[in-house]
């Protein structure tokens, strides 16, 4: 049989009586590889060929299995392990809220591997290159012919045989060969023309993704959030009539929590000091906020410590030191007015620091005061 | 006066006359092997021009940002979910049509079930540019609509009804478009093996895969379109459904209620018949399918069309009752706003047209008339726009605090992107008609008289 071209033996019926029982016929007469092709589907075929019940359904059963035990188990897994969030006062894990989600994917599941698996594994397509197709017998019962396909390599096939069964039968006997292209056809992988496009295919993705990641997304309309238009600290605003980015508060109000502070660079630190308290308890919280200013303002000029020996050490008018006895006995208020008027060429902290933090370094001072100058006392 | 009994159980033909096999082919196959009459043209240069009206304000949109449309506080939510919401209503009645129709064992779905699956998936395509576009930065959309594994370790909120929204609307497009497909093979065969020049060839030989009109292929594929109906069935309840939760799970008076998704899917249906009414008239009577969709068949959507309509009109009367019943001052002021206030032209234009004119087709006369079908579906269509309308609209634009209450006033940008999605919707169907069979050649030729063996009989007895 191997080296004949014959494919297959069909024959074409006009009613659907006599398709039904030809496949009727035709398994009777013991052939198993044969096949009956008709416009629609004709009830009762399935039967008459003996075919047994699909089992596409058990793909369905388990792929809808899979897809809502794997969403319930994903979102839950989201939802209180690996992101857990409150939303609306509820349990982190409120499963009634991913029925939704879960029943989604279970269906979305459930049809596409029903699908798929119907056209990959039960058709076996796609296949486009058939025996049959293009033939006069398949342009017959894709449109209003009923036949029947006896293929050759049926084990009990006899050409003559099966001609007269199906003239028997009443059908109109023709036989397909396969094609000559069709036998000698091979699909060369290595061929260069397939190569090249490959080549093509991979070279335009990988610089259409380049481009777009790159540059399109860094490009109008397409720029990010951060790369909006807007006003940063010190920079030129051609959006204000006066240029600058940075406006001044309006004319006539102040600031939420604000108090004006009532002296000047002109007032002696000494005396409007004494009539300022310090409002805050020294306790650690307070005094490594302190430190934490201090290091950052102050301790460029005046040093780590207070000695008045920084790294800015000649460069800048020398501050003293904060270990004298003169900053020893003033008042918190003192060094507060200092901080926040400035004193000759130091100059004014108000606008760095805030009141409160101002008063924590006076704290954090007065500790660095203290561990300089530690006595006996001290030691309890 | 004779007494005429009518036999309800016998059912009208879905085929009138006894045509040929081949001969349905010929005529379904029509309009894709003869070049296209004049009118398919001028059809395609109208539909064309709304097109490029809806890409202009799309590319407009993209460059300047939603800030175009007419949305502010505190009606942030105008047309683009308006029209999200209209569009996914029209379409429900396809997938409902080929699959509840189908396991309800409604015969006449055939004639009208492919048309219908199209115009599903092209409405959702409208539907699903909305709500993509007015999330204003939709190239970076999938950061918050996916669930991925990224490097901020954040996951989206699967508590959230818009997140239900994307799962639900993406599985149903999904879904309605493999059922879609499915059911085109064999069809998509036929026309392969029509065609004589070798690009329509190839082309329909590739989409069809191979299909070979095996009996053995037959048999799973009967199998897999009845699961598929079955899944399809809750898919078309559960999508409008989760639709409405975008409302119902918020805590806004006017759309806080339990009744949205009955009331949603209703509208639904009820939208989605209209809209294929429309259509189905106008290619009825372009390419002369009157004995395969017949006059019947629009009756029975005519019914529908009625049913659902009254239960919309239930719903909204239910709203009104209960905002009254729960003694709730905000839900009553809510509503008695609806029908008085600022917007009360769009309350009762959405009541007209969705209510009062559907209740012609308790006569006979006028849904079995053509011209009658037409109009009225027309005005649902309308009525359906503007019920979503009052409710997005009018239940923002008055919050809880007068000092927040405001108006909203739509941009030439937004009716230019609700012009533009009827352009892509009827650009689409034209596209449809013509180069892929309207109507289900493998499905109908099950059902012409004669077309099954006469001892198993079903064609041969009901025709
Ligand atoms: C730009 C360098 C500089 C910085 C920063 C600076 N100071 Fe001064 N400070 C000086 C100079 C210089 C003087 C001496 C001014 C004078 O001539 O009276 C001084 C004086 C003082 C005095 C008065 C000492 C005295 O004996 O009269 C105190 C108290 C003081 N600074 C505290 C601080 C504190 C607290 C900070 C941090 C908020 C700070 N300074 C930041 C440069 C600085």
């Amino acid at each position: 049989m191997a080296d004949t071209n014959l494919y297959a033996v069909t024959a074409l019926f006009r009613t659907p009586d006599q398709i039904i029982a030809a496949a009727k016929g035709v398994k009777e007469a013991g052939y198993t590889r044969y096949d009956v092709h008709t416009p629609y589907p004709v009830h009762g075929m399935d039967k008459a060929m003996g075919l047994p019940e699909t089992k596409l359904g058990f793909v369905t059963l388990a792929a809808g299995i899979m897809g809502a035990v794997g969403m319930i188990s994903f979102a839950s897994w989201v939802a209180a392990v690996d992101y857990p969030q409150v939303i609306g006062g509820k349990p982190y894990w409120s499963w009634p809220a991913f029925v939704p989600v879960t029943y989604e994917i279970a269906v979305l599941l459930a049809v596409l591997l029903t699908v798929g698996a119907m056209i990959a594994f039960f058709f076996k397509f796609p296949n486009i290159s058939h025996p049959l197709h293009d033939t006069p017998y398949m342009k017959a019962v894709s449109s209003d012919a009923y036949g029947v396909a006896v293929r050759a390599d049926d084990p009990k096939f006899d050409e003559k045989e099966v001609r007269d069964l199906l003239k028997r039968l009443g059908g109109e006997v023709s036989p397909v060969e396969f094609s000559e292209e069709f036998r000698t056809f091979r699909p060369r992988l290595f061929e260069p023309r397939f190569l090249l496009l490959l080549a093509g295919v991979a070279l335009v993705s990988a610089g259409g993704g380049y481009v777009t990641w790159n540059k399109l997304m860094f490009m109008p309309p397409f720029d990010w959030m951060m790369m909006q238009p807007k006003a940063k600290p010190q920079t030129v605003s051609t959006f204000y009539a006066d240029g600058f980015g940075m406006r001044l508060p309006v004319s006539g109000t102040v600031a939420r929590g604000f108090t004006l502070y009532p002296y000047t660079i002109t007032d002696r630190a000494d005396s409007v000091g004494a009539l300022m308290v310090n409002p805050l308890v020294p306790t650690a919280t307070v005094l490594s906020r302190g430190k934490q200013k201090y290091l950052t303002y102050c301790s460029p000029c005046h040093g780590n410590a207070g000695r008045g020996d920084s790294r800015m050490n000649g460069q800048f008018p020398n501050p003293p030191t904060l270990h004298s006895d003169k900053v020893r006995q003033w008042p918190d208020g003192a060094l507060f007015h200092v901080m926040t008027v400035g004193q000759n060429v130091m100059p004014s902290y108000q606008y760095q620091i805030s009141r409160e933090d101002r008063w924590a370094v006076v704290h954090y001072v007065r500790t660095l005061q203290r561990a300089l100058n530690a006595q006996e006392s001290d030691l309890q | 006066m004779s007494v005429t009994t009518i036999d309800y159980s016998k059912e009208a033909p879905v085929v009138e006359g006894q045509p040929s096999l081949r001969g349905l082919d010929d005529l379904i196959a029509k309009p894709i092997d003869e070049f296209p009459h004049r009118n398919w043209f001028i059809g395609l240069a109208i539909t064309g021009t709304m097109l490029m009206i809806g890409a202009v304000s799309l590319g407009w949109l993209l460059w300047k940002g939603v800030g175009v449309w007419g949305i502010n506080q505190p009606v942030a939510w105008g047309f683009d979910v308006v029209n999200f919401v209209f569009w996914v209503g029209i379409g429900h009645a396809g997938t409902l049509i080929s699959a509840i129709l189908f396991l309800l064992r409604q015969r006449w779905r055939t004639g009208i079930a492919r048309f219908a699956e199209a115009m599903t998936l092209f409405a959702v395509l409208c539907a699903v540019q909305f709500v993509l576009f007015h999330t204003g930065r939709p190239w970076i959309a999938a950061i918050w609509l996916l669930p991925y594994p990224n490097q901020h370790g954040v996951w989206v909120n699967f508590t959230s009804p818009l997140m239900w929204d994307v799962f639900a609307v993406s599985t149903y497009f999904t879904v309605s478009a493999v059922f879609w497909y499915i059911g085109l093979i064999p069809d998509l065969a036929t026309l392969r093996d029509r065609a004589k020049d070798g690009i329509k060839k190839t082309v329909y030989a590739v989409l069809s895969l191979g299909w070979r009109f095996s009996n053995r292929h037959w048999q799973h594929y009967e199998r897999a379109y009845l699961i598929l109906a079955g899944f399809a069935t809750p898919l078309v309840l559960s999508v409008h459904t989760i639709v409405s939760f975008d409302f119902a799970v918020s805590v806004l008076p006017g759309w806080h209620t339990t009744i949205f998704p009955p009331y949603f899917v209703a509208g639904a249906i009820f939208s989605g018949f209209a809209m294929v009414q429309n259509v189905l008239i106008v290619t009825r009577t372009a390419f002369k399918f009157e004995h395969l969709i017949t006059l019947d068949t629009i009756e029975k959507m005519n019914k529908i069309i009625l049913v659902t309509g009254t239960m919309v009109g239930y719903a909204y009367s239910m709203e009104f009752f209960i905002a009254w019943y729960s003694g709730n001052l905000t839900e009553k002021f809510v509503f008695i706003n609806r029908a008085f206030g600022p917007y009360w032209w769009a309350y009762w234009i959405m009541f007209t047209c969705n209510v009062f004119t559907p209740q012609l087709f308790w006569f006979k006369r006028m849904r079995t008339s053509l011209l009658v079908s037409f109009i009225l579906a027309i005005f649902v269509n309308i009525g359906m726009w503007f019920e979503r309308f009052v409710i997005v609209v009018t239940s923002l634009h008055r919050d809880f605090l007068p000092s927040s209450w405001g108006m909203f006033v739509p941009t030439v940008w937004d009716f230019g992107l609700l012009i533009g999605s009827f352009g892509l919707f009827f650009t689409l169907v034209l596209l449809f008609i013509k180069f892929l069979p309207a109507i289900a050649m493998s499905e109908i030729k099950a059902v012409v008289p004669g077309s099954q063996p006469a001892h198993h009989g079903n064609g041969a007895h009901h025709g």
